[in-house]
């Protein structure tokens, strides 16, 4: 009987989702559209000014070199400060990063086919040789419409959770819709499950639609496994769903969803790393950001699709993800009303 | 008389700052309808909605066939709420079978979408349905389940006079079925029409009970004779009591003979002379001192 009534709330929530002209092509026209803004601005360089990572080791006084210590003043020069030196060496290899130094061992690393290394190794050296030993990779630019597309799709998938779920609950409450599935042998886990798959399959058909869609024209990184692509963003989709469960747990008013859909959502696009890294921002930020299911989602993405790795480099994130999940999950479920 | 399909035993659901219902006894036999009127925040939707099992009492008792409502009551009872939404973007058929599928027994389907008349709108969008023939969907949803009781709250408010009619007779051939009905309404010639039994409540309680003509015979013992106020240039000489009622003079009578030739010892036009029985109307105003419609 669970199997009976949960298909039966499950095909009448699609065919509302799919018939929903507007909402459906939103959904889909949204994502693509800002990929493709991003691909046309950012087809050249993203940065307009240098970025150099500081590794000091044990040793912060930089005023050994006086040339260092010099350059390390240099304005339009971003200098982040630097402590997994194998890391920071990859982004230079990507880069992201267009110089390295560590001031411990007075060494530099630039990526040779790196214009904006180049110059910045001419800024290093304007006063003379600087003492340091070079240090030269190679590798291929990661463009910033590679490292902006995880977070992109994740951001999507959290709007699509938050409002298509929380929303919905929202004006069916408002309207006596659910009232009226009260009154039936439904249960509230019965209905829960159903928002969760029904919106869980329409995110993971948008998103995949939109991957598919824009590498096609874009062409964007993907370095990773596709199944451990698509095993993050279900799962974050189940966490961003859930989350949006507790707002709609008892909310009868609209505008009172909207406004607390609003509140999570906005911080969680701008403080997640899906625009800009948070290497380098106030710790503060950093903290409040690990609370945030959209930056373990875009994180876990970004790395498998970038840096290729697997699952298992993502315990961290998972491991997070499915905690927030089941938290929000049974939150939510047990502060639902139906009226 | 068989024994009650639901009993309700000194109902009670307070709120923190309102009785909604103060101690109400019902019992409601099978095969028949049973009206449950009252003003505006008189208790009825509080009540009936406890029954229905949306709500828990504060206290009281409600038994289903002689035993406390289990979780299974939701499968043999049908519910029409005063005012329900329906998914958007899905169909006539497709609500239907949508709610049929939730209940492990179900009616005939094609006998129900017939019988609702809603073979020509079976195709069409929720959102497209008029008045009416949401009122018929929805009351077809109430019987998907094929259910024993049936809880209709205000089935027929915002509908045009035909509406109501066909409405009216949707629900008699329900109770010719055997169904038991609890009918909530602010007409009372609704109630008078469909119901067997009433109740009138107003502050959470009880204040009549009985068959429509039961409590009728019980209040009143005339008749009203009414005649434009044009008719009647000196109202103040008449030697009995009268009101005014939008243009028109009413004179309550338990003789109508007697009132009659007084009328006409008055030099007064019988032209536009009407004499009416009591009906619900009056003894709703008269019990609760509130219009019907307010």
């Amino acid at each position: 009987m669970f199997l009976k009534r949960f298909f039966a709330l499950l095909s009448a929530r699609n065919k509302e989702f799919l018939r929903d002209k507007s909402s459906t092509s939103w959904n889909i026209i949204m994502p693509i559209l800002i990929v493709a803004g991003f691909a046309v601005t950012f087809t050249s360089d993203f940065s307009d000014q240098y970025k150099v990572g500081v590794f000091s080791g044990t040793d912060s006084d930089h005023a050994q070199n006086t040339n260092v210590s010099t350059f390390l003043k240099t304005k339009h020069i971003e200098f982040v400060e630097i402590t997994d030196i194998e890391k920071a060496i990859v982004k230079i290899q990507r880069h992201q990063l267009d110089m390295l130094l560590d001031t411990s061992q007075l060494q530099y690393w630039i990526n040779d086919e790196s214009p904006n290394g180049y110059l910045v190794e001419k800024i290093l050296n304007a006063h003379g040789e600087s003492g340091l030993q070079k240090q030269s990779v190679t590798g291929k630019e990661i463009r910033y419409v590679d490292w902006v597309i995880p977070g992109i799709l994740a951001m999507n998938m959290m709007f699509s959770a938050l409002f298509g779920v929380g929303y919905v609950i929202v004006r069916y409450r408002k309207n006596g819709m659910l009232k009226r599935l009260k009154a039936t042998p439904v249960t509230a886990l019965e209905y829960l499950s159903v928002q969760i798959v029904s919106r869980l399959l329409l995110i993971m058909a948008i998103t995949i639609f939109v991957f598919y869609g824009t590498n096609f024209f874009i062409g964007y990184a993907m370095h990773g496994s596709h199944l451990s692509l698509l095993f993050v963003f279900a799962l974050g989709a189940v966490s961003m769903i859930s989350l949006s469960l507790i707002v709609a747990a008892r909310i009868t008013s609209e505008e009172t969803a909207g406004g607390l859909l609003n509140l999570i959502s906005w911080p969680m696009m701008f403080l997640s790393g899906v625009w800009f890294s948070l290497e380098g921002t106030n710790p503060i930020v950093q903290n409040v950001a690990e609370f945030f299911p959209l930056t373990h989602v875009t994180a876990a993405a970004r790395s498998i699709m970038i840096d290729g790795a697997g699952l298992l480099e993502n315990t961290y994130h998972i491991s997070v993800l499915l905690i927030q999940s089941t938290l929000f999950l049974l939150i939510g479920a047990w502060a639902f009303r139906w009226e | 008389m068989s024994a009650p399909l639901l009993e309700v035993r000194n109902l009670i659901k307070h709120y923190p700052k309102v009785k909604a219902v103060n101690g109400v006894n019902i019992n409601l036999y099978p095969g028949t309808c049973f009206g449950l009127l009252g003003p505006n925040g008189a208790g009825k939707t509080t009540t009936v909605e406890i029954l229905e099992g949306i709500h828990t009492a504060t206290s009281g008792e409600v038994l289903y066939k002689g035993e406390p409502v289990a979780s299974n009551f939701k499968n043999e009872a049908g519910i029409m709420f005063q005012s329900t939404a329906l998914q958007d973007f899905i169909t006539v058929r497709e609500t239907l079978m949508m709610f049929a599928q939730l209940y492990p027994h179900n009616t005939d389907i094609d006998e129900l979408i017939r019988r609702c008349n809603l073979t020509e709108y079976l195709d069409q969008d929720n959102r497209q349905l008029s008045g009416g023939q949401r009122q018929r969907l929805l009351l077809a949803i109430a019987l998907v389940n094929d259910p024993n009781i049936i809880f209709l709250d205000e089935p027929t408010t915002g509908l045009d006079p035909q509406a109501r009619r066909n409405f009216w007779d949707l629900i008699d051939s329900i109770k010719a079925e055997g169904k038991t009905i609890l009918l909530t309404t602010h007409y009372m010639d609704e109630a008078y029409t469909l119901c067997d039994e009433i109740a009138i409540m107003d502050h959470g309680k009880i204040i009549a009970h009985g068959t429509p003509e039961e409590l009728l015979a019980a209040h009143f013992n005339d008749v009203i004779l009414q005649m434009p106020a044009t008719d009647i240039p000196n109202v103040e000489h008449l030697p009995f009591a009268v009101q005014m009622k939008k243009g028109l003079i009413e004179i309550s009578t338990s003789d109508v003979n007697k009132t009659i030739e007084e009328l006409i010892a008055s030099n007064i036009s019988l032209a536009h002379l009407q004499i009416r029985s009591r009906n619900l109307d009056d003894l709703f105003i008269e019990l609760t001192g509130k219009a019907l419609r307010a």
